[in-house]
């Protein structure tokens, strides 16, 4: 299938660039090129932080086929030891480091999933600094706040 | 009668990979995590313990967010400004909502949910052809955050600019959502979107693509205790994640090219199936 997306400045008309009616009271400037700098750079981190993510999963599962060859016969095992409440798996980050030092497929998926969880409190950081890089505090401060609130919320949950 | 029976760990992984990508291009159009698919599918097909099934719905609920986000904010679908100011209150939203877990009794919680999402999915249909946007707005926050916006609209082939109005209502039904996803595990995304579309006059491809923004923000909030607590199982969570990542990618492509009134039809469609889950769980 032939690659169909447009180029979306395309069809941007020229007045994108002043924010006339309504103007907000604080008269923010805006400078299109670094909103588009921010805007593609939070795209960047979700798609880092995604790519690895599936990279660890998909190693991990390998790993963990590879290991048991028992689970990839198509008879005489059932899913469900593996998928139930007391099933072991690695769920602490001592776990974690000792079932990768050991070569347990798990573990890498655990990394995985642990990287898959961090994106979009990144993504929110991230976003920290490129309002502030568009020189926008009213943005910066909200931003940050959320961000706050987050990293506060592991605490919270965690705890 | 039951599929368990003859199902290898290599079966188990292959079904659930197909279901994952599914539920990821399902939940990146209408906004929501796809928990609603993978849910029911972990619970009634494979009877696997709820707890593992909501472990790997948040898991698949933060997959269809940043994967299909990394596309709409390229694109421009997502409300960045939007967005980011109204996960003020979906995240504190969620710390109460943790708070409150020992204290809100949660079926009373499932039927009052479930009301309300009826009542979201008659008011999302009565409004499905709807395609005016607003050209000024006189709403004092939104103007001085300035969280107005445009995109470029593929099946109308053109810029579609546009205003925002009804910030303190959004952000009322933003912090109810918050909470209600801390307290349930499920469903932010099913009061996000009417939030945006219904009362802040987003277009419905932007209210979608921006709630699929903000959805990840707030699973990520509980993401970390669920993990803690050994609900997360790698074997359930790793072709859930892989799966719905590659459909999420795949659904953002497809948003930008159907039309707003679609785009809500299949939202109502998935907001009834959630209700009557909703009043199901609350009732039964």
């Amino acid at each position: 299938m032939p690659d169909m997306t447009p180029d979306p400045l395309a069809g941007r008309p020229p007045e994108f660039a002043v924010r006339a009616p309504g103007a907000p009271r604080h008269q923010r400037v805006v400078d299109d090129e670094k909103v588009r700098q921010s805007e593609l750079a939070i795209s960047l981190v979700l798609r880092v932080g995604v790519s690895l993510a599936v990279a660890l999963a998909l190693a991990g599962l390998g790993l963990t086929f590879a290991r048991h060859p028992g689970y990839l016969r198509l008879s005489g095992s059932s899913y469900h030891p593996l998928t139930q409440l007391g099933s072991h798996f690695p769920h602490t980050i001592g776990q974690l480091g000792h079932a990768l030092a050991i070569g347990d497929g798990r573990g890498l998926i655990g990394l995985g999933l642990l990287v898959l969880i961090a994106t979009p409190v990144l993504r929110v950081a991230v976003a920290v600094l490129t309002f502030a890089y568009e020189k926008d505090p009213p943005m910066t401060i909200v931003t940050l706040f959320v961000l706050a609130v987050l990293v506060g919320s592991f605490f919270v949950g965690g705890g | 009668m039951y599929v368990q029976c003859g199902v290898t760990p290599i079966d188990f992984v292959a079904v659930l990979l197909v279901i994952s990508v599914f539920a990821g291009v399902l939940g990146s159009l209408v906004g929501l995590g796809g928990g609603i698919v993978v849910v029911p599918v972990l619970t009634l097909v494979f009877h696997i313990d709820i707890r593992l099934a909501i472990g790997a719905s948040i898991v698949s609920v933060i997959a269809t967010s940043s994967g299909a986000a990394a596309t709409y904010v390229k694109e421009r679908m997502t409300n960045l400004r939007a967005g980011m100011f109204l996960e003020i209150a979906t995240t504190t939203g969620a710390v109460s909502g943790a708070y409150l877990t020992t204290v809100v009794p949660t079926r009373a919680l499932f039927v009052l949910f479930g009301v309300v999402l009826s009542y979201s999915a008659f008011a999302v249909y009565h409004k499905r052809h709807a395609t005016a946007v607003l050209t000024t707005s006189s709403d004092r926050i939104a103007n001085y955050f300035d969280l107005h916006g445009s995109y470029y609209d593929e099946a109308e082939h053109q810029e579609i600019t546009y205003k925002v109005t009804g910030t303190k209502v959004g952000l009322a039904m933003m912090y109810v959502a918050g909470m209600v996803s801390a307290l349930l595990g499920i469903g932010s995304g099913a009061l996000k979107v009417p939030a945006m579309d219904l009362a802040m006059h987003l277009p419905m491809k932007v209210s979608t693509a921006t709630s699929n923004f903000m959805i990840g923000v707030t699973a990520a909030a509980s993401a970390g205790f669920y993990f803690a607590r050994g609900q997360i199982d790698p074997i359930i969570a790793a072709p859930v994640a892989i799966g719905v990542l590659g459909g999420a990618m795949f659904g953002a492509r497809l948003l930008g090219r159907i039309t707003n009134t679609a785009v809500r039809i299949i939202f109502v469609g998935v907001l009834v199936v959630v209700a009557i889950e909703m009043l199901q769980r609350g009732v039964l």
